[in-house]
């Protein structure tokens, strides 16, 4: 079985998105996916470095412009690997 | 074989940890590692903020630093439990706001958690209790404060961790430990740096094959600022409470703060990322941003009147591109959705008195 399930972390500075995923993943069994929105910046490169360090998957990541008041919002998909 | 034993790493993202760490990973042992967050952490904050920075390579040290060494890395949200070291550290200060020794026995105290057979850890944190001993990247007098010779014992002993607690980059000047009386490390290829020198630490670098690591300028905590501990005591000072919200110290660390009276201060952007930042307050401070001209937002912190507003929207003006123009329009939007617009002169520079500038 594989729900998406999401995660809010726009308005949030690193390394608390990175913070918030990983709290999150931990209660997310194998095999799930979970996808990831932030306004970071900085979390283009945390959130990859994060799923490479703890062996999950980054399915994908893309920037998305805000409808309203500029910005932009990064949405990565990450698969749950291991334990 | 034997069940390789495991160790938790203390990782900050500078360089010594991450020796320690390697070095420990060379003997075999099974290696975690694990970087608190205070809300003081000078780590991606700032970066993220400000725009000059952000042309630079951004990433969390700690996590590249894993990634280095190829192990995990737990971040792990500790905002709330330093509240209290931040408040009451048992040891007091250093130069600054900066409760270093209380700091590190409470990060280790963390970590032994973590050791195998202890309860009470929180789930919240690291599921695996499974440890046998913890690594710091401490070098005995590095630090006036905190890391000298006295202070390492009292970091074992209060944090609990006691002789599980290893210092590989000093290991040798210090008591043989539990990991090394049992033959877990071998304390022969331990070391024994001491000192502000950073020289050995750099020729270890070389010799593991690191050829680059963070070394952030201003360290790697705020509080080990001094600008930035002013502007926490006045915070502090101004409210009557020592209370704080992450909000609280992460605006600190944004743009320039004037206090023109005790009740009210103003926090303006530097810049755009700065500006960007401080929008995302506006539901919850009365913000000023000039109309007539371009310029920076304007944050107002505290009770201000009417007249405190108008001074403030000159000060404000003083700032913005209208700098010099007879008069600005500047934009007063209350946080319940009004606003107005007030006509201003712009104040000279020699108006803004200095000693409005808080942290300075
Ligand atoms: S510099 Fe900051 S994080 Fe480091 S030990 Fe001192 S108080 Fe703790």
């Amino acid at each position: 079985m594989s729900e998406l399930e999401s995660l809010d972390a726009r308005g949030l500075l690193c390394p608390l998105p990175v913070i918030r995923t990983q709290e999150r993943v931990r209660r997310l069994p194998s095999g799930a996916t979970l996808e990831v929105e932030a306004t970071d910046a900085g979390t283009l490169e945390d959130i990859p470095a994060w799923c490479r360090v703890h062996g999950h998957r980054l399915l994908s990541s893309e920037s998305v412009e805000k409808e309203t008041g500029g910005g932009i919002v990064y949405r990565f998909r990450i698969q749950i690997c291991g334990d | 074989m034997p069940k390789p034993k495991r160790a938790v790493a203390l990782i900050s993202g500078g360089l010594d940890s991450m020796l320690a760490a390697k070095v420990i990973m060379d003997q075999g042992v099974e290696v975690e590692g694990v970087n608190f967050f205070t809300g003081f952490c000078v780590e991606g904050h700032t970066h993220a903020i400000r725009e000059k920075q952000r042309k630079k390579p951004k990433r969390n040290n700690a996590l590249w630093v894993a990634e280095q060494l190829g192990i995990r890395l737990h971040i792990v949200d500790v905002i709330e439990e330093y509240k209290d070291v931040l408040l009451n550290p048992k040891h007091g200060y250093g130069a600054n706001m900066n409760p270093c020794l209380d700091c590190k026995v409470f990060m280790v105290g963390k970590a032994a958690s973590l050791l195998h057979g202890r309860d009470g850890a929180d789930d919240n944190f690291m599921t695996d209790h499974d440890f046998d001993f913890i690594i710091t990247g401490e070098v005995i007098g590095q630090r006036p404060k905190s890391q000298r010779r006295a202070t390492m014992p009292i970091i074992a002993s209060e944090s609990g961790a006691d002789d599980r607690l290893l210092r590989p980059l000093c290991a040798k000047l210090l008591p043989p430990t539990l990991p090394e009386r049992e033959g877990w490390v071998e304390r022969d290829a331990l070391y024994d740096f001491h000192g502000r020198n950073r020289k050995p630490q750099m020729a270890l670098a070389e010799s593991l094959g690191f050829e680059d690591w963070a070394q952030p300028a201003g360290g790697c905590c705020f509080l080990t600022d001094a600008q930035y501990s002013n502007k926490l005591v006045d915070l502090w000072e101004a409210r009557g409470s020592r209370e704080y919200e992450l909000d609280d110290v992460m605006l600190l660390k944004v743009g320039r703060h004037l206090r023109p009276a005790p009740h009210f201060k103003l926090i303006i952007g530097r810049e755009e990322g700065e500006n960007r930042y401080l929008e995302g307050y506006r539901n919850t401070f009365i913000a000023l941003h000039a109309t007539s001209h371009n310029g920076p937002l304007c944050l107002v912190d505290g009770s201000p009147t009417a007249d405190d507003l108008a001074l403030a929207a000159r000060i404000l003006a003083r700032y913005s591109q209208g700098r010099d123009a007879a008069e600005v329009t500047v934009g007063v939007d209350r946080p319940d959705g009004t606003s107005e617009a007030l006509r201003v002169a712009p104040f000279s520079p020699s108006e803004i008195e200095s000693g409005w500038h808080v942290g300075a």
